[in-house]
């Protein structure tokens, strides 16, 4: 077994202070969240007394380095970590071994393994569970069968919902949401999501008014109302942060992750994959270039970035659209030569001191400018050859481009991204246009991706078209999803962040805040999906007393997933200066094109040669 | 003051004082006399048995229970062996302990709850005496047999029974004995004859009380102090030894002159005691003799003149005494007193002539109701020696000890008198005493029977009083007091009605609706009532309808699980679990239906209910396929059937295997009709077989590639017939092959065979494709072969990608295209000048039109 790389989470706690700062940056102050969940991990670690070690599933590092770095572990005793694998554990001179594991059997199946194997050579050893995010009897049932959970001391859960990942983002980091709610009609997500909420609401008092969009919606809010009932008799007296909750299905929008994000983020999530808030990159381009002979020892390693609010240039950029980055870049370059140039105007010794203590922070700058021009410079290099373009204006245009990709032989899931895409924005394709788009992809794929486009029809991305008429284009219209003339430099709307149109979701959320739901009435209907408003009593003296001008918070909640470039939408709605609402986000995962349509795909296994 | 120190006695330095509690609202036939009676400390109940020893079946001896005021609360004729002693448990238990060792429990009302045995060894020998005890650890018990050997149980909650070594010499029952909890051990201290022993788990030790010589003479009664730590020995001499109870220290030694053996003898104590006693009883007499430390020199003799230190007092009837923490309860036939040391702050306020602040406030109180200066001038004085809130302090606290409300009263308004003229003083404690004045009040009247000092009240606390009302059943009193003390609705009245209702459901002269109604009615959502608890405790009296009835106000739809699956409604328990959105809930229910129920019922059970189907389906994918299959028969889902066995082939190695569930998939997507997947699994077989074959034959690696994929292969091979033989077979867009075709012909630099393609038929991918492709096989030669065939709006494309800038300006001039022409210009360079100019003027040309 394979010691677990460290790095990741050593390199957190280097930057530790900043990183917990940043999420108390924002109108609701996030710490709070990741303090509670700190402080719960605290208390199970110093349950297991003595030395530790820490078997890990290894999904959660990611989401665990959001909460808590190597550094906390090690405070409470916890010396070596593994990662979880069949077969004997690695020799540690530990009292406990703690396993962190989702309740799932296959890891329950690897842990029994563990177990057994481990018995015969020490008998000291102490073990102890912890299941993230809630305990399972189906999961301890199997460690029953497998005759092992007699030998655990503590069997824990940690409630690890929603964890705080930047300022005003919350993600449960749950892969497969989407897919367990619309192909699986398994609500084990929403039940996270709604306790969740309910965690969420203990520590930033009751949420008073709940909106909603879409069937998975209809049933967070409903265990909510149920859980409140339940707890009934500890009201809450905090007083309430969050003015309003809305729930959103995925599927009420279902064209937006298909397009690719224009958002500078939302471009390097496209490109590279953003995962727990790292970024891996090639790394060529980020070489030292003092070396005289640095060609000879290029880094081989990827690059890994941190990239969250925490880092002002990144803050500043992240969110804008791409086309607007260099110019945002180049500014700030000018703005930090020019504060280096400073030196030469220090003369007296009171103006020296005071430029030296600026210095760190302008070499951090300096250095952050370097990394974000590199990162500028590679996206550039790829985007002319790899956007999807969005907007299929003629159809037989579309169905040529497609078939020349596949003809191509163009990657699947950009296939699938397009044929999804123009199904969805068409209502649906017709029969003949599908089954060609179907035996296309088949041939030239693999027959085993029929399971994938079974797939895809379930979730309602594929469908062949039926007689009902196409309602995308009175949508469109009525919510004003394209827009001819989107400002990228200056945005005036939130259509900038695809570079014309504007992301159904958000659309919707902004409707809400302004003029309200009862304007789109018509289109609602024509969504799927229930929407709904629910509203929650708050104890008397908890109403809110606003000030003139003080703006409201509404929580969004994506369920099913969320794209950075909707979170750049929402963060414009937030910045707009008569808006009077701000938005903090929350999600399942956060998601892109093809993270989300991968989730989507079956592979069946071959057999083992 | 008289009539308030009028029952006082003096003692040493100290008062006593007996307060009447109640007058006892039983009619005893017999007085107390011939009766096993068992008083709990803390006001508790009293159980009397009478004439336990009688064994004759036609005349049963009666159990009767009372409470502290003498209300009947339960009676019953005994119908279980003889008994040898009675004992009530810190909850309001009755322990019945009988001569064979079995302990039977009863609740407050007489019901039985369950037994226990003292021990095999017991039922021969038989249990001599036994005593009942309390702990840090509960209620414990402690037997002797008639066989002379001890048995201990600490905890009958927790019962592990210890028996005690031997104790050497002793022959049938030991002269006295006492139960003692010293460090967390407990021990029985017992005497035979003159000499003492200590008995534990492991040894049994002769020991020596310091100042008690074996010519004082046989010890007769002994006892121990409400804390353990105190002990007190009487020999048949009628010597009275003190002290500390680990026998390391002596206390006092009196002489009784008493040489018949007491009835009973108690501590009588108080926290903080000034002047200590001990209470012994005799048939007609109540003597209280002071114990004092050893510093301070008493005679011998106790008819002494300057120190009273002891009193008596006659009785008539037969009596018992229960102790208690601060004092002595006195119970008859007829009535009830209490018997303790006056608390010190009372002796300061009502002793005659007391200067005390407390007493002078009280005065100056007195005399502001009778308008009189007087008043003012009580309160200089006080104010005088800034003692003012020392004297509200001390009139607060007095009231705090005193039973009689008149007497609370006045010492109240003094102290709200006394307050008017401080500032900065915290009301805190005169609040505080007030409530709870008032809940004591309440609770030590005759119809509850709680004779509370404030004391124990203190030591009880607030919750455990709650919870005694309630094992009384006094539910609608413990609301109030609930209420009136502002407690938490969670800690105070939620589980008051709890209770209620646990004790509801078991009224069986009401039908399962009135009773569901009634307890819905008064529950309500209070936060903290688990309608579950109080449906479990339904189902225990065998009311099952009433219990689902309950559980359907269950909010909480998981709890409602377990004991729905206990009641074996499984059904319901399953959609219940599916309310809660729990989905390991639904787990748990369905892997519970699995193992009860058989395969048919099982599968038609989750056919109604839709998610918990979806989530066992899931289930099956990773544990169980062949399971799944089942069910998806059973639905007659014929695509996810299909799909299934799609999953199924590529787990198979044999291609036979393979092909066979692929014809199974086929067969099924027949069933449901999808033609599309009809169809392409056909081709998959087809082009499984031939792949076999061709591997077979040429060794070619092709099995389970995709066509695509297959084709390329077979071209890069060489083996074009068979590539062209797919292309037909499987009606391969035309596009896409040309397409790969040109990739592959290029990519092996076979330009002619490449040339000759591209005279086949016209290209439907066009020509340009063939420029690019050869360009980016870096053969520029070849590439220029194709210019020429290029669609017009091509041309300019086609040109610049061989490098042919002048050709590229040709075209785009000819087409006088301004975009195209801008396009040649951005790769012109300097050294084109020509061409540059050329482009200008037909741009300028194109321009001025």
């Amino acid at each position: 077994m394979m010691r677990l790389r460290r790095s990741h989470l050593i390199c957190c706690a280097a930057s530790k202070e900043k990183m917990a700062a940043h999420l108390s940056y924002g109108r609701v102050n996030l710490n709070i969240l990741r303090e509670a969940a700190r402080k719960e991990l605290r208390e199970f670690l110093d349950k297991c007394a003595g030395s530790k070690a820490i078997v890990w599933d290894e999904y959660l590092t990611g989401p665990f380095g959001l909460i808590a770095q190597y550094s906390l572990l090690k405070e409470h005793e916890v010396e070596k970590m593994f990662t979880l694998k069949n077969g004997r554990l690695p020799p540690a001179d530990v009292k406990n071994i703690i396993f962190f594991v989702r309740p799932r059997l296959e890891l329950m199946d690897i842990i029994a393994d563990n177990i057994t194997s481990e018995d015969r050579h020490h008998s000291s050893r102490d073990f102890h569970i912890l299941f993230v995010p809630r305990r399972s009897m189906l999961c301890e049932q199997r460690l029953k069968e497998q005759g092992v959970l007699a030998s655990f001391i503590n069997i824990d859960e940690y409630i690890l919902d929603l964890i705080p990942y930047d300022g005003d983002l919350l993600s449960m980091e749950y892969e497969s949401a989407f897919r367990e709610c619309y192909l699986e009609n398994d609500q084990t997500s929403l039940y996270h999501t709604a306790k969740g909420l309910m965690t969420l609401q203990a520590l930033y008092g009751t949420i008073p008014q709940i909106y909603g969009k879409g069937e998975c919606a209809r049933l967070v809010a409903n265990m909510m109302l149920r859980m409140k009932r339940e707890f009934a008799g500890s009201q809450n007296q905090i007083l309430p942060v969050f003015d309003t909750l809305l729930l959103l299905d995925r599927n009420v929008d279902l064209l937006t992750p298909l397009a690719t994000q224009l958002t500078y983020e939302g471009l390097i999530d496209e490109i590279y994959g953003i995962s727990n808030g790292y970024v891996k990159l090639p790394p060529e381009k980020f070489a030292q270039k003092k070396q005289g002979e640095g060609s000879k020892d290029l880094p081989t390693e990827p690059k890994k970035l941190q990239l969250n609010s925490a880092e002002e240039l990144y803050a500043e950029i992240r969110d804008k659209n791409f086309n607007a980055v260099g110019a945002a870049l180049s500014k700030k370059a000018k703005i930090i030569s020019a504060a280096f140039e400073e030196r030469h105007n220090a003369k007296t010794v009171g103006e020296i001191k005071q430029f030296v203590s600026q210095l760190p922070h302008m070499q951090a700058a300096r250095s952050s400018l370097a990394n974000h021009t590199s990162i500028a410079e590679l996206i550039k290099d790829i985007t002319s050859a790899y956007i999807i373009q969005c907007f299929p204006i003629k159809s037989h245009y579309v169905n040529t481009y497609i078939e020349d990709c596949i003809a191509q032989k163009d990657p699947l899931i950009k296939i699938l991204r397009l044929v999804c895409m123009q199904s969805v924005c068409n209502n649906g394709l017709k029969h003949k246009v599908m089954d060609y788009y179907k035996r296309e992809i088949l041939q030239t794929y693999g027959y085993e991706h029929i399971l994938t486009l079974n797939n895809l029809e379930k979730a309602g991305l594929l469908k062949p078209q039926t007689g009902s008429r196409n309602n995308y284009p009175t949508i469109r219209k009525t919510l004003k999803l394209w827009m001819e003339d989107a400002n990228e430099q200056n945005p005036n709307d939130i259509s900038y962040v695809y570079s014309g149109y504007s992301p159904l979701s958000i659309r919707l959320t902004q409707i809400l805040a302004r003029p309200g739901w009862r304007s789109i009435e018509e289109v609602l209907k024509m969504l799927p999906g229930p929407h709904f408003e629910e509203r929650q009593q708050l104890p008397s003296g908890l109403h809110k007393k606003r000030q003139q001008g003080e703006n409201r918070t509404t929580l969004v909640f994506f369920l099913g997933g969320v794209t950075y470039a909707e979170i750049a939408a929402l963060r414009f709605l937030s910045q707009v200066e008569d808006s009077g609402m701000e938005y903090v986000i929350a999600t399942t995962k956060l998601i892109n094109g093809t993270t989300w349509i991968k989730s989507l795909m079956d592979r069946p296994e071959s057999p083992t040669q | 003051m008289a009539f308030i120190t009028a029952s006082w006695n003096p003692l040493g330095d100290a008062f006593y004082r007996k307060t009447d509690l109640y007058e006892m609202s039983w009619s005893l036939r017999d007085g107390l006399r011939d009766s096993l009676v068992a008083a709990a400390p803390y006001g508790g109940p009293i159980a009397l048995l009478r004439e336990p020893q009688r064994r004759s079946p036609s005349s049963r001896p009666q159990l009767e229970i009372y409470s502290a005021s003498g209300g009947t609360v339960a009676s019953f004729p005994w119908k279980s062996g003889p008994v040898v002693q009675l004992g009530w448990t810190v909850s309001d238990e009755l322990l019945c302990i009988q001569e064979d060792g079995t302990v039977l429990i009863y609740d407050l009302f007489g019901s039985f709850k369950r037994h226990f045995s003292m021990g095999q060894e017991v039922v021969q020998s038989q249990v001599m005496e036994a005593k009942v005890f309390h702990s840090p650890y509960g209620t414990g018990i402690a037997i002797v047999t008639s066989s002379s050997r001890f048995t201990l149980a600490t905890n009958i909650d927790d019962l592990k029974l210890r028996r005690l070594p031997e104790v050497p010499g002793l022959q049938g029952k030991p002269s006295c004995w006492v139960v003692l909890t010293q460090d967390r051990q407990t021990k029985v201290l017992l005497s035979n004859g003159p000499e003492l022993f200590i008995l534990d788990n492991t040894s049994c030790t002769v020991v020596c009380p310091p100042g008690l010589s074996p010519q004082d003479g046989n010890i007769v009664h002994m006892s121990v102090s409400f804390s353990y730590k105190y002990l007190a020995l009487l020999t048949d001499s009628g010597h009275l030894w003190t002290g500390l109870s680990t026998l390391q220290e002596k206390l006092s030694d009196v002489d009784t002159k008493k040489t018949m053996a007491p009835k009973q003898m108690l501590w009588c104590r108080r926290p903080k005691s000034q002047q200590p006693s001990v209470v012994l009883m005799w048939d007609r007499l109540l003597l209280v003799v002071g114990v004092c430390n050893e510093t301070i020199q008493y005679p011998s003799n106790f008819t002494s003149e300057h120190v009273q230190i002891h009193f008596r007092y006659p009785i008539e009837d037969p009596c018992v005494l229960v102790g208690e923490m601060d004092g002595v309860r006195i119970i008859s036939s007829s009535n009830q007193e209490l018997l303790q040391e006056v608390p010190l702050v009372c002796q300061d306020i009502f002793k005659i002539a007391s200067m005390a602040p407390g007493a002078l406030l009280l005065e100056a109180h007195r005399e502001y109701e009778k308008s009189s200066q007087k008043a003012d001038e009580y309160l200089r004085e006080i104010k005088e020696q800034s003692m003012l809130g020392e004297a509200v302090r001390q009139c607060v606290e007095a009231a705090g000890h005193e039973y009689d409300t008149n007497t609370q009263k006045s010492l109240m308004r003094a102290a709200s008198f006394g307050k008017c003229f401080l500032t900065d003083f915290s009301p805190d404690q005169f609040v505080t005493t007030c409530r709870e004045l008032r809940v004591l009040n309440a609770v030590r009247d005759s119809s509850v029977g709680l004779p509370l000092t404030h004391t124990q009240f203190k030591q009880l606390t607030l919750q455990v009083l709650i919870d005694r009302l309630v094992y009384r059943q006094f539910y609608p009193l413990a609301i109030e007091v609930c209420r009136y003390l502002k407690i938490p609705d969670y800690q105070g009245v939620s589980r008051v009605l709890k209770h209620w209702a646990s004790c509801k459901v078991q009224q069986k002269d009401l039908t399962d609706d009135a009773i569901a109604r009634a307890v819905c009615m008064k529950v309500g959502d209070s936060p903290g009532v688990s309608y579950s608890d109080i449906a479990a405790k339904a189902y225990e009296c065998g009311r099952a309808e009433l219990a689902i009835k309950l559980l359907d106000f269950e909010a909480r739809s998981g709890e409602q699980v377990p004991l729905l699956l206990k009641m074996k409604r499984s059904q319901l328990a399953l959609s219940k679990a599916v309310e809660s959105g729990d989905t390991d809930l639904v787990y748990t229910v369905v892997s519970y239906l699995k193992n009860e129920m058989n395969r048919g019922d099982f599968f038609m059970t989750l056919r109604n209910q839709p998610v918990a189907l979806s989530l066992y389906r899931q289930f099956c994918k990773l544990q169980e396929q062949e399971t799944l299959k089942d069910l998806y028969n059973q639905d007659d889902d014929h695509q996810e059937l299909a799909n299934y066995y799609v999953t199924a082939s590529y787990r198979e190695k044999r291609l036979e295997g393979r092909l066979s569930l692929l014809q199974s998939a086929v067969d099924e997507y027949n069933k449901a009709k999808n033609e599309f997947a009809v169809k392409t699994t056909e081709d998959e077989m087809r082009l499984l077989r031939f792949q076999r074959k061709l591997d077979d034959e040429k060794g070619a690696g092709l099995l389970g590639l995709s066509l695509q994929v297959t084709m390329e292969t077979l071209l890069s091979l060489g083996l074009h017939k068979q590539a062209e033989q797919l292309y037909k077979d499987f009606r391969v867009p035309d596009k896409r092959y040309w397409w790969l075709k040109l990739k592959s012909l290029a990519e092996k630099e076979e330009w002619d065979e490449l040339e000759k393609f591209s005279k086949s038929k016209k290209s439907p991918i066009g020509y340009l494709a063939f420029v690019e492709v050869c360009i980016k096989c870096n053969n520029k030669y070849e590439a220029k072969k194709y210019v020429s065939k290029v669609t017009p709006e091509q041309k300019v494309k086609a040109h610049l990608a061989v490098g042919d800038l002048e050709g590229a300006a040709d075209a785009a001039i000819e087409r006088r295209n301004e975009a195209e022409i801008g396009a040649v210009l951005s790769r012109c360079s300097a050294s084109n000048s020509l061409v540059i100019e050329r482009l200008n003027r037909a741009r300028a040309a194109i321009a001025k039109k």
